[in-house]
């Protein structure tokens, strides 16, 4: 057991992981490629972003000041931000309080509605599409941000989440509280929340995305120019005959950036929040 | 105390339950149960919004459907998407995962990290992306004639079969990490006494990879492949803003038909896009009951 003969060892493991390592490189490079060059030709005139360039240029100011006069970019970052925001905050607090039903006051009746709730799951959202564009114009919503949350408010992935991890919730401390005279609701607020954060808090890195990513469904309900979000502005600059490809990859940039913050942010939370409803 | 009457304790904790479960329950039934009964009912009619009568015959809808070649050309492109794309994500993910999962591995998070990021990525972003990167005046072009692969700049996205193939290596680079994430998770919860005990045995890293490590995976095999199914069979951002559909609607996806059918192009043909959409939510259905029941063999 002395130093030299556990060295070799080491360096004869790391030999026999060159190939791994030759295929993890290669594969981490095409994965952070497309970014890399979108980062590139956001700084780049649409001329060098065409010839092949793939080094940052001097071009973002103009790039930025054409992006501004075509399109209302501050207003659809404004936009997206709102609507993720509040659709975040209405969608937890509505799954979690379900979640939180469902495993902690469970009986066979709320058993079988869970399952019964779960074939939610296999609903295609093109299907739903149409009654529910009649329902949302029906009620005067369109362009509001209620339209843009209301199909997504309760979905069975985050009601599911929430219920799975509730299993971590100690019941004597709901017992406990019971006892004190505490009310159920007030249990939920003063109790689970406090204990469930890091639940809540991948819970929210995933719906935020999700709905900052969403397009199909704000294109058909977000239709007036002042309630476009991220997407949809990207999806129209691309769109034109003449593309200026520096410009367009800033579009791009803008609407990637705050998605990919939050991945570089709260990473474990994401990949939690992901295979959450796993376990 | 005791002052309240009528409801015990007991009852009284039962309905705070139910009120806990009653928001989420009626959202699910009323943005989701509700919408597709009405588009069954709507797939037997036709009109625009306002005036939707029922169809005559009361089939018209569907009997259009086996004439429409469009939707077939459709359908034939999800499936072909599905086929080719999933198998090697699943693949390559799962492989990924097993790498990664080596103690012995340096830098694994960083490689993680990497391989993770594409799922950063807005699905209209990476559309996008792509579509630059294989534009005519692109850099994969310029990269393929500077190495002399080509000898002209090619329109990738101007023919059918390389557009498809353009559509399948950008699906393929933006879920394969998010699908070793689970794979991952899944490895981390296999006891590595069991793969001691196979080392023991004399298994080598093939036999140990398919007799332990994909057996039990299989409940996160299964689930992903649930998951990949359902989004393929939903595809939509990625043929409107890749390649929108083209060129000439070779590439489109049955959600992105049925969206032009419907609320895209001014066709409001609710009564045939409903009937469209029904296909879809009965594959989906299938597809899945089929994976589960193969995926249970093992019990």
């Amino acid at each position: 057991m002395t130093e030299a003969p556990r060295k070799t060892n080491v360096s004869h493991i790391q030999l026999r992981l060159i190939p791994s390592y030759i295929f993890l490189i290669i594969v981490s490079l095409i994965s952070v490629f497309p970014l890399y060059w979108m980062l590139t030709a956001a700084t780049n005139t649409t001329v060098e972003v065409a010839r092949g360039k793939i080094w940052f240029g001097t071009n973002l100011l103009v790039n930025y000041q054409n992006l501004i006069k075509q399109q209302d970019l501050w207003r659809a970052m404004g936009n997206s931000f709102l609507y993720s925001t509040v659709q975040t905050v209405v969608c937890l607090f509505v799954c979690s309080l379900a979640g939180y039903g469902f495993e902690l006051y469970h009986d066979k009746h709320k058993d079988r509605l869970f399952s019964i709730l779960l074939l939610a799951m296999m609903v295609p959202q093109v299907a739903t599409l149409i009654p529910l564009f009649m329902m949302v114009s029906k009620m005067k919503l369109l362009n509001t941000v209620w339209a843009f949350i209301l199909p997504s408010i309760s979905t069975p992935f985050m009601i599911m989440m929430f219920r799975q991890n509730s299993r971590n919730f100690p019941v004597d401390v709901l017992e406990a509280a019971r006892i004190d005279g505490e009310s159920e609701l007030r249990i939920f607020f003063n109790m689970y929340f406090p204990i469930m954060k890091s639940t809540y808090a991948a819970a929210a890195v995933i719906t935020f995305m999700n709905s900052w990513n969403a397009y199909m469904w704000p294109r058909v309900v977000m239709k007036d120019n002042s309630a476009q979000t991220m997407p949809m502005l990207i999806a129209n600059l691309s769109n034109g005959y003449a593309v200026d490809y520096g410009m367009m990859m800033l579009g791009v940039l803008f609407c990637s950036l705050p998605t990919i913050i939050i991945f570089f942010v709260l990473q474990k939370q994401f990949a939690e929040g992901i295979t959450g409803s796993v376990k | 105390m005791n002052k309240k009457k009528g409801m015990g304790l007991l009852a009284r904790q039962q309905a705070a339950g139910w009120a806990f479960l009653t928001p989420a329950t009626l959202l699910i039934f009323v943005m989701s149960f509700w919408p597709m009964v009405r588009a069954f009912i709507i797939s037997f009619q036709t009109g625009s919004a306002a005036n939707l009568k029922w169809a005559e015959p009361v089939t018209k809808n569907y009997q259009r459907m086996l004439q429409d070649k469009m939707f077939q050309t459709a359908m034939g492109n999800t499936f072909l998407y599905l086929v080719i794309q999933v198998p090697i994500m699943l693949v390559l993910a799962i492989l990924l995962a097993q790498l990664l999962n080596n103690k012995d591995l340096k830098f694994r998070g960083l490689f993680r990290t990497m391989i993770f990021l594409p799922c950063a990525t807005a699905l209209v972003s990476y559309a996008i992306i792509f579509k630059s990167l294989f534009a005519t005046q692109g850099l994969i072009n310029s990269a393929l004639v500077g190495i002399g692969i080509l000898k002209e700049n090619y329109n990738f996205l101007g023919n059918p079969a390389s557009a498809k193939a353009v559509i399948i290596i950008a699906l393929l680079w933006r879920w394969t990490g998010y699908n070793m994430v689970f794979f991952l998770s899944g490895l981390q919860n296999i006891e590595y006494s069991v793969y001691e005990a196979a080392k023991i045995d004399g298994a080598n890293a093939w036999k140990t990879f398919w007799n332990i490590t994909v057996p039990l995976l299989k409940p996160v095999i299964v689930m992903t492949g649930i998951m990949s199914i359902n989004g393929t069979l939903q595809l939509f951002d990625e043929s409107v803003n890749l390649t929108n559909g083209g060129p000439a609607n070779t590439t489109i996806t049955m959600s992105h038909y049925i969206y032009n059918n419907s609320l895209g192009q001014g066709v409001a043909n609710f009564g045939y896009a409903s009937a469209l959409s029904f296909i879809v939510f009965i594959l989906v259905a299938v597809l899945a009951a089929i994976n589960l029941k193969v995926g249970d063999t093992r019990d």
